[in-house]
């Protein structure tokens, strides 16, 4: 196993490359250094050396991707792109262009993200996979049925309309909890317990027909058949069998997901006023602050691989039959 | 896992009952402790960039910095038109002025007689810093924290993790060395080239600071700017600094009421700059050291900045006198008190307009601007459309304070296009009289009424309301496209904008040369679909005329490259006034100034050689009516020539609690927060009453749980008792 977890790290080098390349292409094709440096200056009375200098001192003055005046190697390494992208793969994301260190911001934005994203997906996965197993346990009854129309009309709803929803009845009509903001400790507890209700309620629908749909897969096969001739019950049947059974493709979707927990979620984040990495992306997004966008793409691609390897991991923790070689 | 789970709801559960059991309200954001202090809960929604007050300029950060940093000067806060008032200068500099070989000149001496203008500052003694670690120093006398080791710094993460701090009294030299930093090599002063045109030396001062920065050896970061000379700036005594000045400048006086010029103590600077401390973001631009009423002692830009009462603050007090008026509106209550009167400012990052809307109808926010989706909630037009909070804000105690802003929304011309600028002297008048049929055409208070929900006026001139130069009723009218009818303005019909047209070449929009309809360009940045709205709107002024309006709408960054590159025909753009002075709004149309030619401020590229003379005449004037006249000159060759749509001056609308007092709204003087007052047993009681928790949702939630339960679990047991093959009999 591990041989096949340092294979899949070499084969994430080339993928970070490439997604490091198209985040640089697609950043610069919107903005230009200069436009970089018109938005930190601010509007007025910004002159030309101005914005030479602020280029000069965080490197921006020089081509993005080929120095044609360089020599050798140094057309390629003598660039926006080789300067800013070799850092990365060392995990040192530098500083964001109002001068802020911005791993020391990704570690301090992290733990809100997770305050929430962890909750959600924990009771999501529950709540989520507890419905899924009593539709298929009165599966074509009326409660089946019902369920699936109430999921087909959660899933019709945006998720803005949760959010708005949420506020507006509980916080504002209830006066239950906070309509925004964060504390730390438990003082946090009143403060999130909105935004993960509505992180919850608003992938029931999805959510729930999707594991509703494995179920129903494995309710057709033999081993189903096998268990319920033994004269097991449904429920043992359900919960012990087919949900044993169902991990594969539970595990799929989840465990693809958990590292990228830390990211956050960028509409409750700045609707909820959480000061998490969601909100942190989208300020860089509007501010034009490519350091911040690039490292937030590269974590994000990191975390994400590291997800498709644990995937592959948990793989063989729930089915025996499975190697990784 | 699923242990883990329940365990975290509980406690989550346990601490909700915990808040809920003191008799708190449940959704209160705020700690249970604070509810009676006197503390104002505010918002801002950006993230501030800097806090160092040579680089901070946008209003989001100077929010901030103009309640801890204290320049010489500062804004009567009563007083309208504004006025100057010493902040820690003993009084208002009165400047002198010197020929070329140094001889004094008299105060009325010719401006072209004038070589420099001199501006000697005095400032109060006994003023006090406030308490920084960067002033903490052993009883010997050495610094504590200026060369800070990395044990040292291993248990630093914040400000406050320094046990020690200090203080000292404030010098000239905190002055001189903060206008020093203007030319810093490593900071970004937006004014910088601004000043390095005025201030004498600046420019060769940044020469030999750039020089010296790069001969700084070991890649130190701090060298200290009292080794380096500037020659227009020097230290007379202990309390008192001059300020050289390139000719005649009488605008410099308003440069000295912002933070720019506030001091800053080298001790700051040399303890900032330690490599260790930048690493973990412990910067002066993060952590300002002022000498104002108030200190910055939480700073998280992502979710709470918190200011607290400077206890070094020096005595200042509250003015005695105002306008006529202030004394009915209680604004002169306090007269003569010390400030600051609120122990605690308390800002929350509030990104989305709803939650920051309805958390001020909870109490939770002591103010609020009025967003379009809440306006008609909110105010109610009565008598003679004069706008008032409606029924349900009053009767929760809200009430409206309304100012003009110093500020102004235009739609310019490119003066540089050969359609409406034009490119030869009939091109040019046909071109003049094109702007003006269309600035009669586009309707503003029609625009104000349906877009700004009437926040705003239409505006006759560059120049805004409040500002010395400006000139209300009949003769502020823009004559072009007003008439005075019954005692105000009158927008002129359309016929005589379309008679302008005609004379412009181009009768009903069809271009009499070519026989092909006018079409003009409009380059804007919209994006929502209030933008589209609006955009539609104006194609419909200019369909008025006959002229099809092509829009071409793009992002920002391409929107300012062609304004730039001056390949926008049409565009929208705004001015906010740095101080009230007219020649703050008239240098935007000043030739100079172009941004095309030399990257200016005047976007429409405007170049009249009269309009130029006088603007040169009149900057260099002190108030009168000779000055007075000259402005009225240059707005009338303004109007003439039209480069802008004068557009309107916005209005601000601000909406505060009963407990919320000293209410005198302004964008000019940002270091309000002084003088505000808050009632917080009145907050604490309404915050109560309005948000005791409804409980009956959750009895609703109980009972329809059990009633939807009740058939499912009929029906599990239904299908767990029930056999595989139904029986025959059955």
């Amino acid at each position: 196993m591990l041989g096949y977890i340092i294979r899949r790290i070499l084969y994430a080098i080339p993928i970070l490359i490439g997604v490091n390349l198209i985040t640089f292409a697609l950043f610069f094709v919107v903005n230009t250094p200069d436009d970089m440096a018109r938005m930190q200056l601010g509007i007025k009375y910004v002159t030309p050396e101005a914005i030479e200098k602020w280029k000069i001192e965080r490197g921006y003055d020089k081509p993005l991707l080929f120095n044609q005046e360089a020599e050798k190697l140094g057309k390629l390494t003598d660039t926006i792109f080789f300067e800013k992208s070799v850092s990365m793969f060392v995990f040192d994301f530098g500083r964001a262009d109002d001068g802020r260190d911005i791993a020391l911001e990704i570690k301090s934005r992290m733990l809100p993200s997770l305050a929430i994203a962890l909750p959600v997906f924990v009771l999501g996965l529950i709540v989520y996979i507890t419905i899924a197993l009593l539709m298929v346990f009165f599966r074509a009854t009326y409660i089946d049925f019902w369920g699936v129309v109430f999921c087909v009309a959660l899933m019709s709803i945006s998720s803005l309309f949760y959010i708005i929803a949420g506020q507006f009845l509980v916080s504002k009509l209830w006066h239950w909890v906070p309509i925004s903001g964060y504390g730390s400790g438990l003082d946090a507890a009143k403060f999130l317990l909105l935004p993960i209700l509505i992180g919850v309620i608003g992938s029931v629908g999805s959510s729930t027909r999707w594991y509703r749909t494995i179920f129903l897969e494995e309710m057709n096969k033999e081993y189903v058949r096998t268990a319920r001739a033994k004269g097991l019950s449904e429920r043992i049947v359900l919960f012990k069998h087919v949900l044993r059974n169902a991990m594969i493709p539970i595990l799929t979707g989840a465990v693809v997901v958990v590292p990228l927990l830390f990211l956050g979620s960028l509409l409750v984040e700045s609707f909820f006023g959480i000061p998490g990495l969601g909100s942190y992306t989208i300020d860089a997004i509007n501010s034009q602050d490519f350091a911040i966008v690039r490292a937030m793409v590269f974590l994000g691609s990191v975390l994400y691989i590291m997800g498709l390897i644990l995937t592959d991991i948990s793989y063989t923790l729930v089915d025996p039959r499975i190697r990784l070689t | 896992m699923e242990k883990l789970v329940i365990t975290s709801w509980l406690l989550i559960l346990l601490a909700f009952s915990l808040s809920a059991c003191d008799g708190y309200n449940w959704n209160n954001p705020y700690s249970a402790a604070d509810a009676e202090k006197n503390i104002l809960y505010n918002v801002f929604t950006e993230r501030p960039k800097h806090l160092d007050p040579v680089q901070s300029y946008s209003s989001n950060e100077i929010q901030f910095t103009a309640q801890i940093y204290e320049p010489p000067l500062q804004y009567h806060y009563l007083e309208r038109p504004f006025v100057l008032i010493p902040a820690t200068a003993k009084e208002i500099p009165v400047v002198k002025y010197f020929d070329n070989e140094g001889n004094q000149l008299p105060d009325d001496a010719l401006a072209t007689d004038i070589a420099h203008s001199v501006y000697e500052i005095s400032i109060k003694p006994g003023i006090l810093f406030q308490s920084h670690p960067a002033f903490a120093s052993h009883a010997q006398g050495d610094w504590l924290y200026h060369d800070l080791n990395e044990q040292e710094l291993a248990s630093v993460f914040k400000l406050s993790d320094f046990p020690q701090t200090g203080t000292r009294e404030l010098l000239a030299e905190d002055y001189v060395y903060q206008i020093k930093r203007l030319a810093h090599p490593r900071l970004h002063s937006p004014i910088y080239g601004l000043m390095a045109d005025y201030i004498v030396g600046l420019s060769d001062y940044a020469k030999v600071l750039k020089q010296a920065d790069q001969n700084q050896s070991g890649g130190r970061t701090y060298f200290d700017l009292r080794d380096y000379r500037l020659e227009g700036v020097q230290i007379v005594d202990r309390y008192t600094y001059r300020i050289k000045i390139t000719g005649k400048y009488p605008q410099f006086i308003y440069w000295l009421a912002m933070p720019f010029f506030a001091p800053i103590p080298w001790e700051a600077d040399r303890f900032y700059s330690q490599k260790g401390l930048i690493q973990k973001n412990i910067t002066l631009d993060w952590y300002p050291v002022g000498t104002g009423p108030y200190m910055l002692t939480e700073n998280d830009p992502n979710l709470r900045m918190v200011l607290e009462k400077n206890p070094n603050f020096h005595d200042e007090f509250y003015p005695t006198e105002g306008m006529p008026g202030d004394a009915e509106n209680s604004l002169l209550i306090d007269s003569g008190k010390k400030l600051p009167f609120i122990d605690k400012i308390i800002f929350t990052r509030e990104k989305e307009s709803i939650p920051r809307w309805n958390k001020f109808l909870q109490g939770y926010y002591d103010a609020t601007g009025i967003g379009s989706d809440s306006f008609d909630q909110a105010v109610q037009l009565v008598g003679q459309g004069e706008a008032t909070v409606t029924e349900a804000m009053a009767e929760q105690g809200i009430r409206l304070e309304t100012t003009v802003a110093v500020s102004t929304y235009y739609m310019g011309f490119n003066m540089l296009d050969p359609v409406v600028g034009g490119s030869n002297a009939n091109e040019r008048e046909s071109a003049r009289k094109l702007r003006q049929a269309i600035s009669i055409a586009v309707d503003y208070e029609e625009f104000i009424s349906i877009f700004a929900n009437g926040r705003g006026m239409p505006a006759q001139s560059p120049i805004s309301p409040g500002i010395a130069g400006y000139r209300e009723g009949k003769e502020g009218i823009n004559p072009v496209v007003y008439e005075w009818l019954n005692d105000q303005p009158q927008r002129k019909s359309i016929q005589v904008a379309k008679a302008l047209l005609a004379e412009a070449g181009y009768p009903n929009g069809i271009d009499q040369r070519t026989g092909a309809p006018l079409i003009l360009y409009f380059d804007v940045t919209a994006r929502s679909s209030e933008d589209r709205s609006k955009l539609d709107w104006m194609r419909k002024q200019f369909q008025k005329l006959n002229i099809q309006l092509v829009v071409r709408s793009t992002d920002y960054n391409r929107f300012q490259d062609k304004i730039r590159k001056g390949n926008a025909q049409i565009f929208e753009w705004g001015w906010n006034a740095d101080y009230p002075d007219a020649e703050n709004f008239l240098f935007l149309l000043y030739g100079p100034q172009s941004k095309v030619r030399n990257s200016g401020e005047n976007a429409a590229n405007y170049d009249n050689t009269e309009y130029n003379q006088l603007l040169e005449q009149m900057k260099n004037m002190d108030d009168g009516p000779q000055r007075q006249l000259i402005i009225d000159r240059m707005v009338e060759v303004l109007r003439h020539d039209a480069p802008w749509l004068w557009g309107y001056h916005p209005k601000d609308y601000g909406l505060y609690h009963a407990w919320y007092q000293n209410i005198k709204p302004n964008r000019i003087s940002n270091n309000n927060l002084k003088y505000l007052k808050i009632d917080a047993a009145l907050r604490a009681q309404k915050r109560r009453e309005w948000n005791e928790p409804v409980l009956w949702p959750i009895a609703l939630l109980l009972v329809v749980l059990a009633i939807s339960l009740f058939p499912a679990v009929a029906a599990f047991r239904r299908h767990e008792s029930s056999t595989a093959v139904r029986s025959a009999s059955s």
